[in-house]
């Protein structure tokens, strides 16, 4: 199994993308903590992982929150000894061009998706020092790689990710902790279901834009991760592994 | 098993990098198919995997010559029935500067580096899409990505196949063909043994390298299986840079 003896960490564990991850990793062998606000589907994603192949923990997480972040990285080294893999998962999704963004819209946004990422990291590194090493997953989005005509903040914030995973990448390198970034296209999840899959419209739309003509499941995200978290990809960090589906090679 | 059911080719694959790929895919599953001009080492590459449980072929193949293209993608269908990956594999790498590089060795290595990535991926896309879809990987490097002291053709020749990759990828994702590129840093193989041996330009790599460390040909080999396998059945025209973070600074 490829994530055996490992202890992974995932913000936003309890739907979408980074349940998908969960599931994988606990089947790959890793005993797994999932971090988020919706506790009724965590302890669900929760009770499935325990009942049918490993080994699974759930934590409140609120990612905008340091007292958080330090509470669900003590629970994880409490109850599984280490901490080796963190998931920056968690985010949200709003739409809004630069004039159509609020100044709490912006703050909303960047606090979720850039700073909960910082506040993750900054709260992972110590237990991954001690265990010898790590590997810090930030899941960016095409949106922080090329302009879009719906959102500022949005790409703002997952642009911010992109160069703080490299800059983790860089200063953490020497203790063996490695950082990339997923960059995913349009993925079929509860977070983009009511905007940019909100009717057939919408999802013809979004479907047409990737040129392998079809919209990424949580799953193609998950499997980026689990390669990015084992020992496979030991020698990648500060990289950004692109899955969507040709969306931004044109 | 990851590459269940699944052929591949993968040129200069006698050696290095190319080795570890038919070997690792070999071990997941797939039959492999070994092209290189190389033919004793080849011959002992074939018989490793047939003797350890796995399913392998030698072909000679000059990725320069079409035709030798060509006859690999026929042996390769020959023997296994269908074609699913590609890896565009073999290269060589030279260090001259602008003006220290000839016209002659300009050629050479755009023929080898640039040429023979254009013409297996030309040679293959029939047959993949026989087989209704398939997986291109193309070894890049980071000589593609940025700029270095020491090469010019070198550096043209893998920012032409950056960029091959992306158009090829646009040009087939109708017809269920992935292209991808994987950008190594240094990493000790046959191809770079003997600028290794110098003791300055090894210390300087390990130096540039945050990581610390040399590349393996294995870890390229782990994104080449990535990249080949259904895991990545989402990805086209994307870069796998593998480089222990010499790019992220």
């Amino acid at each position: 199994m490829r994530l055996e003896n490992k202890v992974a960490l995932i913000s936003g564990g309890a739907r979408g993308q980074g349940a998908a991850e969960a599931r994988l990793f606990a089947r790959e062998g890793a005993r797994v903590v999932i971090g988020d606000i919706l506790e009724e589907e965590g302890h669900q994603v929760e009770a499935e992982i325990n009942e049918l192949v490993g080994e699974c923990l759930f934590v409140r997480l609120d990612v905008t929150s340091e007292s958080d972040w330090v509470q669900a990285v003590a629970a994880a080294a409490g109850r599984f000894g280490k901490l080796d893999i963190l998931v920056n998962n968690a985010g949200i999704f709003k739409l809004g061009s630069v004039e159509d963004t609020s100044e709490a819209l912006w703050d909303e946004i960047m606090d979720i998706n850039s700073k909960g990422v910082f506040l993750g990291t900054k709260a992972a590194i110590p237990e991954m020092r001690k265990a010898g090493g790590g590997s810090i997953i930030n899941i960016s989005s095409v949106a922080g790689l090329i302009g879009t005509a719906y959102s500022a903040a949005y790409g703002a914030s997952k642009g911010a990710v992109r160069l703080l995973t490299k800059s983790t990448a860089i200063q953490y390198a020497r203790e063996g902790i490695r950082a990339n970034s997923i960059h995913p296209g349009v993925i079929d999840t509860p977070m983009t279901a009511p905007n940019l899959l909100a009717d057939e419209t919408s999802r013809q739309r979004s479907t047409a834009r990737h040129p392998l003509g079809r919209l990424g499941q949580a799953e193609d995200v998950a499997y980026g991760a689990l390669f990015l978290a084992s020992d496979e990809s030991s020698f990648m960090t500060g990289s950004e592994l692109v899955i969507d589906g040709g969306l931004t090679a044109q | 098993m990851r590459m269940e059911n699944k052929v591949a080719l993968i040129s200069g694959g006698a050696r290095g990098m190319g080795a570890a790929e038919a070997r690792l895919f070999a071990r997941e599953g797939a039959k492999v198919v070994v092209g290189d001009l190389r033919e004793e080492l080849g011959r002992q590459v074939e018989a490793e995997i047939n003797e350890t449980g796995g399913e392998c072929l030698f072909v000679n193949l000059d990725v320069t010559s079409e035709e030798s293209w060509q006859a690999a993608v026929m042996a390769a269908v020959a023997r296994f029935g269908k074609l699913d990956v590609l890896v565009n594999n073999a290269g060589i790498y030279r260090t001259e500067r602008v003006e220290d590089t000839t016209v002659e060795l300009w050629d050479q290595i755009m023929e080898v580096n640039a040429k023979g990535v254009f013409l297996g991926a030309k040679s293959v896309i029939p047959e993949m899409r026989k087989a209704g879809g398939g997986s291109i990987i193309n070894i890049s490097s980071v000589a593609g990505l940025v700029g270095n002291t020491m090469s010019a053709a070198y550096t043209a020749s893998k920012g032409a196949v950056r960029l091959f990759t992306k158009s090829t990828a646009i040009q087939y994702a109708g017809d269920g063909i992935r292209s991808n590129s994987i950008h190594p840093g240094t990493i000790e193989t046959d191809m770079t043994a003997h600028l290794l041996s110098d003791p300055s330009y090894r210390g300087d790599r390990m130096e540039r390298t945050p990581l610390g460390r040399l590349g393996q040909p294995e870890d390229v080999a782990y994104g080449a299986l990535f990249l080949a396998s259904d895991e990545s059945s989402f990805m086209t025209g994307s870069e796998l840079v593998i480089d222990g973070g010499r790019t992220a600074q």
